[in-house]
């Protein structure tokens, strides 16, 4: 199952000036995972970090310069390149300033686009064809260039992939209505001319994308007719001497639902060897509107996710490191997806979805590269920790729990937990929520490794890793728990529904206020109990003359489905009475009513066994509810004694509890009757005689 | 297997009476026993403590003290007399007045030569121990107050004697007092009452030590005459004089003391620095397996054997002195008599219970429907109640097979009843003028045909009996060749009448020819004391069980052991069976499957299949809930020779009657304990 998290913007994008109505000419990879480098078609390229949002470096070109092509990063020389003017290349480094003044050289031909993988040379693509390595080119810029294409064949599309240290060049070109691919491969040289081979009918392909996996390059283009086709391309090329045009096999992959209106543009880009993100096409069930970005899986042809997306579509869409980058609007947002191993299950949305936001995700085309920080060890990512920014910390976690052994996480997650603590607390902008979850789910940690954890999710109000943590630890300290419950009744419920919470949790406190509601349609009670002590007691208050049943009228949940959520949690957790008591006394009396009301909503609730029809992994049985009643009673009884607002309250828990106490009384006879049975069944005492039958084998 | 009708008995009302002394003789390592009824019984330490001689008691007879002199026996009671026992034959030897009032005690020195009594008139009467009778030798001084306790210095030369409030030591020589120890009496209420020196002890370097009424055991010096030390070993917040705390010792460095809330306390010398030979009496041990107050301790070789008011006796091992853990050194309780107090008329459904004073006649109920518990539809019914003429108390009894005829035997009478039964009027007409030879009997047996009586006798004989409308009439006195002349204790005919086995305490079985009446031959004598045993009706194999829980199977047609008993051997029992503390008490046989052998203890009936393979020790023993969960077929390949039911507890009797049903006549202890009457002190809670 694929998620799109909720996205951020990362800068705005400014008036379209030239005629190609494209607002941003390219997003591309900066330094590192956290860099994005975006170029916008006025006269400006920005680096951004992505975590922070923010830009940590701008150049732009002197007015009547135009930004001929996106500017990338050489990983090699960590160096920025763009192209101005179709024939200037211009070279700069972090620290330059001024772009006028960094490195300029004058080629002979135009060029298309300067296309950069990691830890490699940047190649230049000129629009006739030709492909020259940078570093080729700047050594003598006026070289001649040679034309590939034909006159009238225009370059649509250009990528470049890189594996194994192999650099591959893909370009489509389109020449009256024909549709090529070309694949130019260093090393030896080679160009391969593909013919795109599709049913007649069909228009061009609006957007390509192109991934290398195992030793085939898979190419994915999409149709304006929304069909998604693929292709196969070996790595290298099997035959190097082949002449002429080669047909390119492809077969339908995806075909997406069509609106009414006509298309005219959208985009898409392969996640993974199964998820495709599309833009543009409509969500199939939202009707007409078709700024949605969508989550497409290829092998079930279902629909993952999706996200509306508010103002203009640009038919562009990139994807790195586990986000995706959208401009729309009048703004670029940042998307983070997760795409989780498919099976058919998880694609129908029958796989119980267990919650793993803070994975990192990572497509293929990064897989590639060789990890520079795949192998740290302990003590470097403590070190990384105390310096690094969110992004790169959460990340570097991430990566260190996939990669750890087993029993050094056990002892490392610790360590690493007090370090990411520490650092949270000094650091007010410091909190790597996702590496707290993804060293929790470790389960290695406990509330004695990392006492601090829970009160600064508790300041950082993250009820997300309180409840994940209140499931996890089993040795949370009662002042603590006391801390948190306080903490949760404190919050409003409005500010708790926004809360991310685990889903099963939320999905049981839904099922049980529902559950009353079914329960209040059946007109009756479920398992037909009725208390025959509440008919006499109607009398004694006159006001409950009009209400048939007194008791329905309070099956209402007192708190929100997350605060409920959360309150569960907290009555799971173990704790000795002796010690829960005094802190218990810290609540307010609000609170404590808020939480009486609560815990009474819960108690009728399983007294009226709504809750055996739910299945949910976690819930709060029904003597630990009763030991919290008693607790809380305990712990306050003087103030529900005097308070006006709890009198209510007190007085149908008192109703409700006599009425069970009468019941169990009742039962208390059955069962003794039945003891008689079965000890007069079991009886040896015969008196002084009797006649038996034994049988010995 | 098969499926047994069980006649479930618990209307016999058997009281164990409670135990008053007891006696270890070390050098034949028996302890001797004394109850309250009188009676005398001896058990065998080091063969599972088998009981193996009993001498009935008489009404009146209190006995206060025992006494071993050698290997005779000699008691002393309120009575006034001093008795000696005839170990061989199980009887009362003599009795000799000894013209002082009550005698509270009786102490023989360890030259075997005197005997010393204390009696109700304050004096210490020594008696010569002579070859076949005592003889009054003189008294020591008199005192003014009874003398409770007495004990002889080692060297018998001095004698310690405990009374009220004091203790004496006088010189035998001069039969003067030579000191005289003041004991305290209680604090507060207790200070009226006098203190009683229930018990002393001499030993050889001259400290005394006596328990008293106050619940104290002193420690004294005899040269000085001073109290060296005291422990306080119960409370003696009662008031109750009855705060007894007999005291037995062994080896001069082991001591133990029975109080009268039912614990053992033990005493020992050992130094209080390790390696040092600076040596104190150290309260070490307690123990507590009683409910009643203690009567009488022993400390035999490896244990402690204690005995009183709740009638059982206690034998407890040290298991410092124990070197194999075995069956044999575990906690023993001893309940009932390892002798069968009930017999049955098996043809005709009549039971007889044996009680020391009177014979009950019962007749077993009838049932019908199905089940697993019957509907009784005719309740049992008691037909008569015989008592018994004369003082003394019943040694044995029978009811032959089929139900006309009962017998029993005091020690010096022997009684024989034709029962007559038309209807519900039963009526009984004493034999009158009975054989010379029938005046008493060690054990009694009718043959199977009821046509026989057998009278086992002095001299380990049998004599024969034939039995007709008309009267009884002597047939023949049956002796073995040669061995031991010991009492009999067990007779067994067999079905056809052609044999006849008799067991004595010298673990003798001789087998006799009941048509020539002769004697036929001798089993090979084990060290073990035979239990019961039991003539297989179709084979005329006897079978005997032995106290160490061994069994065998001698042909006597062939005068050798079987195979089986020989396989039984070789093989080896199971652990479980061996590790089963009480004897076996019964055998019988089922004529409709001649392999089953039935045999019971106090715990477990068991039906032994003789063409099932054996156990060994790797097998389950107690597989009757296994089997009994497996489906039919497979259970044959589970099964073994020894089938055990434990449904049944406290079992006094187990028969086989001739309508194949099962008579089963327990005794709960619970009932025994609740007839007992109250316990002087009782532990509640924390007093």
């Amino acid at each position: 199952m694929a998620t799109l998290y909720e996205g951020y913007t990362l800068c705005g994008v400014g008036p379209v000036q030239n005629s190609s109505n494209i607002g941003i000419l390219g997003v591309e990879q900066g330094r590192d995972i956290d860099y994005v480098l975006v170029t916008d078609s006025s006269r400006s390229i920005t680096v951004y970090k992505v975590s922070d949002q923010k830009p940590t470096g701008s150049w732009s070109v002197k007015q009547g310069q135009i930004i001929s092509c996106p500017a990338v990063f050489n990983t090699q020389s960590q160096e920025y390149v763009v192209v101005t003017d179709d024939r200037v290349v211009r070279v700069w480094k972090e620290d330059d300033v001024n772009l006028e003044k960094a490195f300029k050289a004058t080629v002979s031909a135009d060029v298309l686009r300067v296309l950069s993988a990691t830890d490699s040379e940047p190649v230049v693509l000129f629009c006739c064809g030709a492909v020259r390595f940078l570093d080729s080119l700047l050594a003598s810029p006026q070289q001649p260039i040679e034309d590939v294409l034909t006159e009238d064949e225009i370059i649509r599309w250009s990528t470049i992939v890189k594996a194994e240290h192999q650099l591959v060049v893909l370009f489509s070109t389109e020449q009256r209505g024909e549709h090529c691919l070309y694949v130019q491969r260093f090393n030896p040289n080679t160009l391969v001319k593909h013919r795109i081979e599709t049913e007649p009918g069909l228009s061009a392909p609006i957007s390509f994308s192109a991934t290398c996996r195992g030793s085939n390059i898979h190419l994915l283009y999409l149709y304006l007719n929304g069909s998604v086709y693929e292709s196969v391309l070996p790595f290298r090329s099997s035959s190097t001497g082949a002449e002429g045009v080669q047909a390119l096999s492809c077969s339908l992959c995806l075909s997406l639902p069509l609106g009414e209106e006509k298309l005219m543009s959208g985009a898409a880009v392969v996640l993974d060897e199964a998820h495709v993100a599309v833009i543009g096409f409509p969500h199939p069930s939202a009707g007409a509107c078709k700024d949605y970005l969508c989550i497409w899986n290829t092998h079930f042809q279902t629909l993952q996710a999706s996200k509306e997306m508010a103002g203009r579509i640009y038919s562009q869409l990139w994807c790195y490191s586990g986000k995706l980058y959208v401009p729309h609007g009048k703004m670029l947002s940042v998307i983070p997806f997760d795409c989780q191993k498919s099976s058919l299950a998880a694609a129908m949305g029958k796989l119980k979805q267990t919650s793993r936001s803070g994975k990192d995700f990572s497509v293929e085309i990064w897989n590639i590269c060789p990890n520079v920080k795949s192998a740290l060890t302990v003590d470097q990512l403590v070190e990384h920790i105390k310096t690094s920014a969110v992004e790169d910390v959460q990340a570097e976690v991430g990566e260190f729990i996939r990669r750890a052994p087993q029993a050094d996480l056990q002892l490392a997650a610790g360590r690493v937990a007090l370090e990411l603590v520490s650092r949270s607390q000094t650091d007010a902008n410091f909190y790597p929520q996702c590496a707290f979850l993804q060293l929790l789910e470790t389960r290695y940690l406990c509330y004695s490794v990392c006492p601090e954890l829970l009160s600064l999710a508790m300041v950082k109000k993250d009820f997300h890793l309180c409840q994940i943590a209140f499931q996890i630890f089993s040795d949370i300290p009662e002042a603590v728990t006391c801390a948190c419950l306080k903490a949760i009744l404190s919050t409003p419920d409005l500010e708790m529904e926004t809360v991310n919470l685990d889903t099963d949790s939320v999905i049981f406190m839904k099922e049980l206020t529902q559950a009353h509601s079914r329960s209040d349609e059946e007109g009756g009670q479920l398992n037909g109990f009725c208390p025959p002590a509440l008919e006499s007691d109607v009398s004694d208050t006159p006001s409950n003359k009009l209400q048939r049943d007194p008791l329905s009228l309070d099956m209402s949940c007192p708190v929100g489905l997350h605060k409920g959520a959360l309150l569960n949690e907290v009555l799971q957790t173990a704790y000795s009475d002796r010690s829960l008591l005094p802190h218990l006394k810290d609540l307010t009396v609000p609170q404590v009513i808020v939480f009486l009301q609560y815990l009474r909503f819960l108690y009728f609730k399983y007294s009226h066994d709504a809750h055996k029809q739910i299945r949910a992994l976690r819930t709060p049985s029904i003597s630990q509810i009763i030991d919290w009643v008693c607790l809380l009673l305990d712990a306050h009884f003087t103030v529900l004694a005097v308070a006006p607002e709890a009198k209510r309250l007190v007085f149908d828990l008192h109703k409700f509890v006599r009425s069970q106490v009468k019941l169990y009384a009742e039962l208390g006879k059955i069962e003794g009757s039945l003891q008689v049975l079965k000890n007069s069944k079991q009886s040896e005492d015969f008196g002084m005689y009797a006649i038996q039958v034994i049988e010995l084998f | 297997m098969g499926e047994f009708k069980v006649h479930r008995v618990r209307f016999f009302d058997y009281m164990p009476s409670g135990i008053r002394a007891l006696a270890f003789n070390r050098d034949i390592e028996r302890i001797a026993v004394a109850r309250m009824d009188g009676s005398v019984e001896v058990f065998h330490c080091s063969d599972r403590f088998f009981q193996e001689k009993i001498i009935p008691g008489r009404e009146q007879c209190g006995i206060e003290g025992l006494s071993w002199v050698g290997e005779r026996l000699f008691s002393a009671g309120l009575n006034g007399g001093i008795t000696e026992y005839d170990l061989t034959n199980q009887k009362v030897k003599y009795t000799v007045d000894a013209y002082g009032g009550p005698i509270w005690t009786i102490a023989g020195n360890q030259q075997g030569t005197h005997l010393a009594v204390g009696c109700e008139d304050g004096t210490v009467k020594l008696f010569e121990v002579n070859e076949d009778k005592i003889q009054f030798e003189r008294n020591l001084d008199r005192q003014k107050s009874r003398i409770i306790s007495l004990s002889w210095h080692p060297s018998g030369s001095k004698i310690a004697a405990g009374m009220m409030d004091m203790i004496q030591i006088f010189n035998v020589e001069t039969g003067h007092s030579v000191h005289r120890l003041l004991a305290d009496r209680g604090v507060g209420t207790s200070r009226s009452k006098e203190c009683v020196v229930w018990s002393v002890v001499y030993l050889s370097d001259g400290t005394i030590i006596s328990g008293d009424s106050v619940g104290m055991v002193k420690l004294w010096d005899d040269q000085t005459g001073t109290l060296i030390k005291s422990h306080n070993v119960t409370k003696c917040d009662v008031i109750t004089s009855y705060l007894i705390v007999p005291l037995e010792w062994q080896n001069e460095d082991s001591l133990v003391a029975g109080t009268s809330e039912g614990t053992v306390v033990q005493f020992q010398f050992i130094s209080m620095v390790l390696g040092k030979d600076d040596k104190e009496w150290v309260r070490t041990r307690t123990f507590k397996n009683h409910t009643h107050d203690i009567r009488a301790v022993a400390e035999i070789t490896t244990a402690v054997v204690s005995g009183g008011m709740d009638a059982q006796l206690v034998v407890r091992p040290l298991l410092d002195k124990v070197e194999v853990r075995s069956a044999a050194s575990a906690l023993r309780k001893i309940h009932f008599p390892h002798r069968r107090l009930v017999s049955c008329a098996r043809k005709s459904g009549l039971m007889l219970f044996q009680y020391p004073g009177h014979l009950e006649l019962w007749r077993l109920g009838e049932s019908e429907g199905k089940g697993s518990s019957l509907f009784v539809k005719r309740n049992p019914e008691k037909l008569l109640h015989l008592k018994v003429k004369g003082e003394d108390h019943i040694r044995c009894s029978a009811v032959s097979p089929c139900g006309e005829w009962i017998v029993y035997s005091t020690a010096s009478s022997l009684r024989l009843y034709r029962l007559h039964c038309d209807n519900n009027n039963v009526s009984i007409t004493k034999i009158s003028k009975l054989p010379m030879v029938l005046s008493s009997a060690n054990q009694l047996c009718f043959s199977s045909d009821s046509s026989h009586l057998f009278s086992a006798s002095t001299q380990s004989s049998v004599h024969l009996v034939s039995l007709s409308q008309s009267g009884c009439k002597f047939v023949g006195t049956l002796k073995p060749k040669s061995g031991s002349h010991q009492a009999i204790h067990l007779l067994a005919a067999s079905e056809d009448g052609k044999w006849l086995a008799s067991a004595n305490s010298d673990h003798e079985v001789h087998i006799y020819n009941l048509q020539t009446r002769k004697a036929h031959c001798t089993v090979p004598v084990y060290s073990s004391a035979v239990t019961a045993m039991g003539i297989h009706p179709t084979t005329n194999c006897l079978f005997m069980m032995y106290a160490d829980q061994q069994m065998c199977e001698y042909s006597i047609e062939q005068k050798q052991y079987t195979d089986w008993s020989r396989m039984v051997q070789r093989k080896g029992l199971h652990r479980f069976w061996m590790e089963r503390d009480t004897p076996c008490l019964n055998v019988m046989f089922n004529p409709q499957h001649p392999s089953h052998v039935i045999l019971h203890d106090t715990y477990m009936l068991c039906i032994i299949d003789q063409s099932l393979p054996l156990p060994d020790d790797k097998t389950q023993f107690y597989n009757q809930l296994t089997l009994k969960s497996l489906p039919e077929e497979q259970r044959k390949s589970h099964s073994h020779a020894f089938k055990v039911c434990k449904t049944f507890k406290d079992i006094l009797c187990v028969e086989l009657m001739s309508d194949q049903s099962l008579v089963v006549v327990e005794r709960p202890l619970e009932d025994v304990a609740s007839q007992l009457p109250a316990p002087i002190k009782q532990k509640k809670f924390a007093t």
